[in-house]
């Protein structure tokens, strides 16, 4: 393929990748290394180097829509993010040191789970505890606007939560991508923080996150600028339009195609991984 | 739920978060400033790219890593100003890889202005993190 025209697909790919990840909240950052791998036949570490870079444009392009909605805690997300800078830098450590075929394999597994955790349906928590005295200290407790005027809420269960944000860390770093699904879990599941406060100040670390694996990625060689241009600018531009849709549309259906369309590329880079024909 | 010390009906809580908001948003606009910037140099980067050369064949199949001057924040800057298409786009993306870190550097000094020392150094542990990423990895590689 010619410059120009492998330049007009990636493109096209990424914006593909960006506005349906926006669209159906499960990020557009999961398919773009399977689309450059399995499509493109572009080596994984920059396929992963290049997502990584667009992950950070998308979480920082968003960020001005998702502060105004006043659901994020800046203080939960600063906290967490200890967690996930310290396991992004691990993560991108490991990259350097396993096989391509070994990321490809770990990259199917987790598109497999972020599947299954986008079908799973969540039940509604609502704790009623008394707080707890280590999120009470690090004033984690937060409110956010709601029909009914200022909820509270309290949060809870912080070690186990700050360890699966490490792990998500370490995800981001090792894989190039936000792990936002993971990130969600943490929040919403272990530390029963409420849903929307959750996914927003996910959104506003997994750019940061992000950023801790970026410089490693960027010292190892795996930036290559002709190929993480058209990610960025597609992804970018995909999922600024994607949230901008997202208003209007029924999501329902999108979803569980766009679930199907990333079992099937999990089960692909599982298989590729695993005989060892990257 | 909590009880929190109430002063005008107003508790010391929300008034913090209201604050945090007030913040929050200011630097929004900045991260928004940021990938702007980034995203205008990595297009003007791509003109320089394609325009001379855009029937050259190019090939990502096999890794080689990028060559040294792409790989540190100093190459980066000499070669962009060079007036190097890659250089430039490399640059951009640097731009976008600094946002972030400029967001951390922002929210220590929004928590110092609020009082809150452990938010301040629990901020500027990740800042250093993310500069040990960006400038000394090279000694974890």
């Amino acid at each position: 393929m010619t410059a120009l025209e492998f330049t007009i697909v990636v493109w096209l790919g990424s914006f593909l990748a960006g506005f349906l990840g926006a669209l159906t909240g499960l990020g557009g950052g999961v398919v773009v290394v399977p689309m450059l791998v399995l499509l493109l036949g572009v080596d994984i570490r920059y396929a992963i180097g290049a997502s990584l870079v667009s992950v950070i444009a998308t979480s920082s392009g968003a960020a001005a829509a998702y502060v105004r909605e006043g659901y994020s805690n800046i203080r939960i997300g600063m906290f967490l993010e200890i967690a996930t800078t310290l396991g992004a830098l691990f993560g991108a450590f490991l990259t350097g040191h396993i096989t391509a075929n070994a990321i490809a394999v770990i990259f199917g597994l987790m598109l497999l789970y972020s599947a299954y955790v986008s079908r799973r349906t969540r039940p509604q928590i609502e704790a009623d505890l008394p707080p707890d005295p280590l999120a009470t200290t690090l004033r984690l407790n937060g409110s956010f606007p709601d029909t009914k005027g200022i909820r509270h809420y309290n949060v809870y269960h912080v070690p186990a939560g700050f360890s699966i944000m490490f792990g998500a860390g370490t995800l981001s770093g090792l894989l190039g991508i936000g792990s936002g699904a993971l990130k969600v879990v943490a929040m919403d599941q272990a530390m029963k923080i409420p849903f929307k406060v959750s996914t927003t100040t996910s959104n506003f670390m997994i750019g940061v996150t992000a950023a801790a694996s970026a410089g490693v990625y960027l010292g190892r060689g795996y930036i290559d600028p002709a190929l993480a241009m058209p990610v960025m600018l597609g992804v970018l531009i995909g999922s600024l339009l994607g949230t901008r849709v997202l208003v209007k549309t029924k999501t329902k259906r999108l979803r569980l195609v766009f679930s199907l369309v990333i079992v099937l590329l999990g089960i692909q880079m599982l298989w590729k991984g695993l005989t060892g024909t990257l | 739920m909590s009880e929190n010390n109430r002063v005008f009906g107003v508790s010391l809580a929300m008034l913090q978060e209201w604050l945090d908001q007030r913040i929050e948003l200011v630097i929004a606009q900045l991260l928004r400033a940021g990938v702007l910037l980034s995203a205008f140099v990595v297009i003007a980067g791509a003109v320089l790219y394609l325009a001379p050369h855009p029937r050259a064949r190019v090939d990502f199949h096999t890794f080689h890593a990028e060559p040294q001057q792409l790989r540190t924040v100093d190459g980066v800057l000499h070669t962009a100003f060079g007036g190097s298409a890659a250089g430039i786009m490399q640059l951009g993306l640097l731009l976008l890889i600094a946002t972030p870190i400029t967001r951390v550097g922002f929210s220590i000094v929004a928590f110092a202005m609020e009082g809150d020392r452990l938010y301040v150094i629990f901020t500027i542990f990740v800042l250093v993190i993310l500069l040990y990423s960006l400038f000394g990895s090279f000694l974890i590689v």
